[in-house]
């Protein structure tokens, strides 16, 4: 030990209740956080920015990566194939954020009166409301659509009724279609959306909205004045995180929607499935990924401009 | 105040039905008798009984629960060391953003981006190792990846809430290291350890898009199954097992609340 500190000198800081040499309490804390770190970085982050190589990369005849770097994949994206021009790719993407952000909105549409009507029960009746929000919350995905399958095929009630309306053929089923996608979405998504603006909600200082119509304002501008500032916290919580995986759903499109609904979800999935065209679909997850980033970006930056 | 607002009430209503018609549907022609159709042919528990003898809904079942086991498991550990590591030892600033962004990653990444990548790190390991070929050890890393976040994050915001004092009144006791962590840190997260545990058994049972990458043809879990029967069409045998997993969610989380109430 004299020799270390002969080297160098130890730098001892007082650090909660007692004085420890700073190197050694970095080792320990190092020791403890850097398996996990190191876990993450193998098999999340590293992987991850190496997609972006992948996506440089083109498919060899079986399937194989074959690390020729060239931006062949992004043209293809952009839609310039061997038979000239067709945006299908760009119109997918393009479709993805369409039913991300109708989704987004009839979430947000759907559970601001939810969380108001939940928020002014007594308090009894506001733990079985929540728990009611937070059953569903939890349930498997591949569960909930496949109810959703049950409930709109030809046999039941709501098929039959669109039928007689003349919205589908009769005998025929309410899927696949885009209804059937929203339908699935929107009730994936809106406990997402409904809990974090509850947690924003049930603090609401009701007293800025009385105060707001003594001032004679309308409707409107109570919501706009009074209650989106209090409950912007948790409302751009439930934004990110109805947002982004709607923007990456693929069971919902796949089950419900068919070939004609595909979404860039499915065709990641496909290209690293059945097609067994990985640069290509390394290229499109970074197309998604980006979307997402940029997104969430806006989303933070909304705030100040309001 | 609200009392006067019909449309409100109506559309938190049309929610409710929103979320539970399509499981009601499903819990009401899981004791219906009829095999095809919809017509109702009387109560029955048959499909249920049918459950119990067929062999790959219960290996399905054995593998989502022991792949939750093993998986919570290891996650809370690593989760827990991830927390306290970062937490209890003075990092410089520029350290701790790194250490949130990669901790963060996988609450940010969409899922399916998180499966792909693992399916890549997967690939490149088998070729430089020769392991790591899908199935159940693939299954178990893939959930743990996607779990130690959330662990940590909920051990932090416990830690977080926790005051220095504590560990100064331990170290005037000359409390030693050991000590410390063993009678008074450990003690005080454990609901925190406890909490995140459940939240990362439960992700794991609930998972669909990572396990679909990252699983073999021998370790098929119980959603997996379900996706999979669908190119076979409804059956009556699935909706008595949707039913239980959906029962199973509900029994979970009062559970957790009664937990979470007594914290």
């Amino acid at each position: 030990m004299t020799e270390s500190t002969g080297r160098k000198a130890r730098k001892m800081i007082s650090w909660r209740g007692d004085v420890r040499d700073a190197r050694e309490l970095r080792l320990a804390g190092l020791a403890l956080a850097g398996p996990p770190l190191v876990w993450l970085a193998t098999l999340l982050a590293l992987p991850c920015a190496a997609l972006a190589l992948v996506a440089l990369a083109a498919r060899g005849p079986y399937g194989q990566i074959v690390w020729s770097f060239s931006a062949a994949n992004f043209k293809r994206l952009l839609g310039y194939g061997l038979f000239g021009w067709s945006p299908d790719f760009l119109l997918i993407l393009l479709r993805s954020l369409e039913v991300a952000l109708v989704t987004t909105v009839v979430c947000v549409l759907l559970a601001y009166p939810l969380t108001f009507h939940i928020a002014c029960r007594p308090r009894k009746a506001r733990v079985w409301w929540l728990t009611l929000i937070i059953v569903p919350f939890w349930t498997n995905v591949v569960v909930r659509t496949y109810a959703w399958l049950l409930l709109l095929s030809p046999q039941l009630p709501p098929a039959k009724l669109a039928a007689w309306a003349g919205f589908v053929p009769p005998g025929g089923a309410l899927y696949p279609s885009e209804l059937a996608v929203y339908l699935g979405m929107v009730s994936t998504f809106l406990p997402f959306m409904a809990l974090p603006l509850y947690a924003s909600v049930e603090r609401l200082d009701w007293d800025l909205l009385e105060a707001a119509r003594d001032l004679y304002a309308g409707r409107w501008t109570v919501f706009r004045q009074a209650i989106l500032p209090q409950t912007l916290p948790g409302l751009s919580v439930g934004l990110v995180m109805t947002f982004v995986p709607a923007m990456a759903m693929f069971v919902v499109s796949d089950i419900l929607g068919g070939a004609k609904q595909m979404l860039v979800g499915n065709l990641i999935q496909l290209q690293f499935g059945q097609a067994r065209d990985w640069p290509f679909g390394a290229m499109l997850s970074m197309a998604l990924m980006i979307m997402t980033l940029a997104s969430l970006a806006l989303c933070r930056r909304r705030p100040k401009n309001l | 105040m609200d009392r006067k607002r019909p449309m409100v009430a109506l559309t938190a209503f049309f929610s409710l039905l929103l979320l539970y018609l399509p499981a009601a549907a499903v819990a009401v022609f899981s004791v219906n008798s009829a095999r095809i159709g919809f017509a109702w042919k009387g109560f029955t528990l048959k499909w249920y009984a049918r459950l119990l003898h067929n062999e790959y809904i219960q290996e399905a079942a054995v593998n989502s629960l022991l792949v939750a086991a093993v998986s919570t498991a290891v996650a809370t550990v690593l989760g827990t060391a991830l927390a306290l590591g970062l937490d209890r030892v003075p990092w410089p600033r520029k350290a701790h953003r790194v250490f949130d962004v990669v901790i963060n990653l996988p609450v940010v990444v969409p899922d399916i981006i998180m499966a792909v990548s693992l399916t890549l790190a997967f690939t490149l390991l088998r070729q430089l190792s020769g392991v790591f070929a899908l199935g159940m050890s693939t299954l178990i890393i893939g959930h743990i990846t996607f779990q130690i976040s959330f662990v940590t994050l909920v051990v932090r915001s416990r830690l977080a809430s926790l005051n220095k004092e504590t560990d100064e009144a331990a170290r005037d006791l000359f409390a030693s290291n050991f000590y410390l962590f063993r009678r008074v840190t450990l003690p005080l997260i454990m609901p925190g350890v406890l909490a995140g545990a459940m939240l990362a058994f439960t992700l794991s049972l609930d998972d669909f898009i990572i396990s679909f990458f990252t699983h073999g043809p021998e370790s098929v879990t119980l959603p997996i199954y379900i996706y999979s029967s669908l190119k076979r069409g409804l059956s009556p045998e699935i909706y008595a097992l949707s039913t239980v997993m959906l029962l199973f969610t509900v029994l979970m989380v009062l559970i957790a609340e009664r937990f979470t109430r007594r914290l």
